[in-house]
């Protein structure tokens, strides 16, 4: 196991290994066990049309569908991760980027692009879970950062799908300097008067939950979606008994007043391009 | 007295408990004994020296949390007049792992907010040994947007091993509490300095260290997470974590030199529990020279300096 699997509860890595699973005509949901037809999941953007379970979708297929098919131009994706503390574990960081690169099809765990939701310009970003569990690294806070650069130059909305384990432990205060980094670029976006939509996606946890998720102007999350500060088994350790069903649960967080709603996938689109032209109003010609 | 010495400070302690030893002696016999204690303080010198001048990341560690380390209500005994404690986040509740209020630097007059962990286990209970929930750190922000109205500087002493990690935390948003305060403290028009003088726990610690000027102290650390938690985590194994603090890059002089800390204050030998009134005074001091530099600037420069400073954190490669 990796270290990001250990990380993270056993859901998540079940998700990761159902990847490599040669392309077949079936999948089981994680959750209701159905057999789905595999093209339907896909055109359901991977929610389980049996039982509404979101399942894992890659950042890249995320933007994809939530973006207009017009023009769209990918911001920062020149920028990649060094290694400033020469970490290592068992294995060097550097050897990690490199294997995530491969396994994930991207060169860092942050992507974004600037395009269009029926036709109000965004840019939008999303977290690559898949490459280091969606850990942001300095790589990763400055690929946010010039999203949101392009988005107050535009003056245009930015947008933010997380998925992340937190801050990343092999870049150590660097990483973790990355919150006040992206926090910094949000309240410049406030500044600029524009809407920032956080949306949180299984799972939004450590650094990344306690910076750039949970300042959206609205901040909404899918459905079921993990989200917290610290991870259910630290928190058991602490406090020494069992969490509740559900605790830091989408549905949890929108009890106690943390997210402003919950988003199914297939609506997303349609909710926040709704949400936008309301809060734009003065500004769409 | 105790000193609570450390493992590494073994060889340290059995000397000077010779020399405790011979102290009694000296009254009921001959002269060559106070040339013998002076020999092994000389020599407890040396070797004091010598441990020093080599400690691994995880004796640092070690003196970091010790337990006689001087906390925030230490200094604000030693450095600061005049100190009314503000309370509560006029939401929830008042949070005693943080403590804030008004009070004056050496003739100044400043915004103090540290975290406070507890001497005896009644205290260690109360102040919920330095890691605060929501609304210490809201109650922090209130206190920030105060000093801002009133335009007085923030010093913030930073010493928490991370904020709390509990149910009721969760359920209150600790998530967006912290995050707000990296927020607000971005823009907030008054200088920050900020001093880690114990353990610069992860996101416990950087909700009130976002600063214009980020000092330690030679024997405090600041990490992304506890050496402990990141073994638990590479290495299955929480046993691991003094090979987890060396990879972490912890200690103060490792920090500076990676440019991610402005300055690093120096403790005296042996840490920061055995300092007496220099050690406070110089600290003082330092304080003081460094809002003076930040008080001799305009707003906007302030500003845009502390900006400038937040972008360029960070290490990574563009093609």
């Amino acid at each position: 196991m990796s270290w990001f699997e250990k990380l993270v509860p056993s859901k998540i890595s079940t998700i990761q290994r159902e990847k490599t699973i040669p392309e077949g005509v079936w999948v089981k949901c994680d959750s209701c066990s159905a057999q789905l037809y595999r093209n339907e999941l896909e055109r359901n953007l991977r929610v389980c049309p049996k039982c509404d379970h979101h399942m894992y979708i890659s950042a890249r297929k995320r933007l994809e569908s939530f973006l207009d098919q017009g023009p769209q131009h990918e911001i920062g994706s020149n920028i990649s991760a060094t290694d400033p503390l020469k970490f290592r574990d068992d294995k060097k960081y550097t050897d990690r980027i490199s294997s995530s690169i491969k396994s994930s099809g991207e060169k860092e765990a942050l992507i974004t692009f600037s395009g269009a939701i029926k036709g109000i310009k965004v840019v939008a970003s999303a977290f690559e879970f898949s490459f280091m569990a969606g850990s942001m690294g300095s790589a990763v806070g400055e690929r946010f950062v010039r999203g949101v650069e392009y988005a107050i130059d535009k003056k245009i909305p930015y947008i933010c799908f997380s998925s992340s384990g937190g801050a990343r432990m092999q870049e150590s205060l660097f990483s973790l300097f990355q919150m006040t980094k992206t926090s910094n670029a949000l309240a410049r976006l406030a500044k600029a008067k524009m809407p920032y939509i956080s949306i949180m996606t299984y799972p939004t946890t450590g650094g990344v939950s306690a910076s750039l998720a949970m300042l959206g102007d609205i901040n909404i999350a899918e459905p079921r979606a993990m989200i917290g500060f610290a991870g259910p088994r630290v928190i058991e350790q602490t406090v020494r008994q069992t969490l509740p069903e559900g605790f830091q649960s989408a549905e949890f967080l929108l009890e106690k007043g943390a997210i402003d709603l919950i988003v199914n996938r297939n609506q997303m689109r349609d909710k926040v391009s709704s949400i936008l032209s309301i809060l734009l109003k003065n500004k769409l010609t | 007295m105790s000193l609570n010495f450390l493992d590494f400070e073994q060889p340290i302690a059995e000397l000077e408990a010779k020399i405790e030893e011979l102290k009694y002696l000296k009254d009921d016999s001959g002269v060559n004994i106070s040339q013998e204690i002076s020999r092994l303080k000389k020599e407890c010198d040396t070797l004091t020296k010598k441990i020093f001048s080599r400690l691994s990341p995880w004796q640092i560690t070690q003196l970091a949390r010790h337990p006689l380390r001087p906390y925030c209500l230490d200094y604000l005994d030693r450095i600061f007049d005049d100190f009314e404690e503000l309370h509560g986040d006029r939401m929830y509740r008042d949070d005693p792992a943080l403590i804030g209020g008004i009070g004056r630097l050496d003739g100044i007059e400043v915004m103090i907010l540290g975290h406070q962990k507890g001497r005896d286990t009644k205290d260690r209970v109360y102040r919920n040994y330095g890691m605060p929930k929501p609304e210490g750190y809201r109650k922090a922000l209130r206190i920030m947007k105060l000093a801002e109205k009133f335009n007085l500087p923030i010093i913030t002493l930073i010493d928490t091993p991370g904020a709390y990690p509990g149910i009721g935390a969760e359920e209150r948003g600790q998530s967006e509490a912290i995050a707000r305060n990296l927020f607000e403290m971005s823009q907030l028009e008054v200088p920050i300095i900020s001093l880690i003088i114990g353990e610069g726990g992860s996101g416990g610690a950087l909700a009130i260290g976002v600063a214009d000027k980020l000092l330690m102290l030679k024997y405090s650390i600041y990490s992304v997470i506890s050496p402990e938690g990141c073994a638990s985590i590479l290495w299955k194994d929480a046993t691991q974590a003094p090979r987890a603090a060396e990879a972490l890059c912890i200690s103060s002089d490792k920090l500076y030199q990676l440019g991610l800390v402005d300055g690093v204050l120096e403790e005296p030998l042996g840490g920061a529990h055995r300092a007496g009134e220099d050690f406070f005074k110089g600290i003082q001091r330092e304080l003081k020279r460094n809002l003076s530099e930040l008080q001799n600037t305009t707003v906007k420069n302030l500003l845009s300096n502390r900006h400038k400073k937040i972008e360029n954190f960070g290490s990574y490669i563009e093609n």
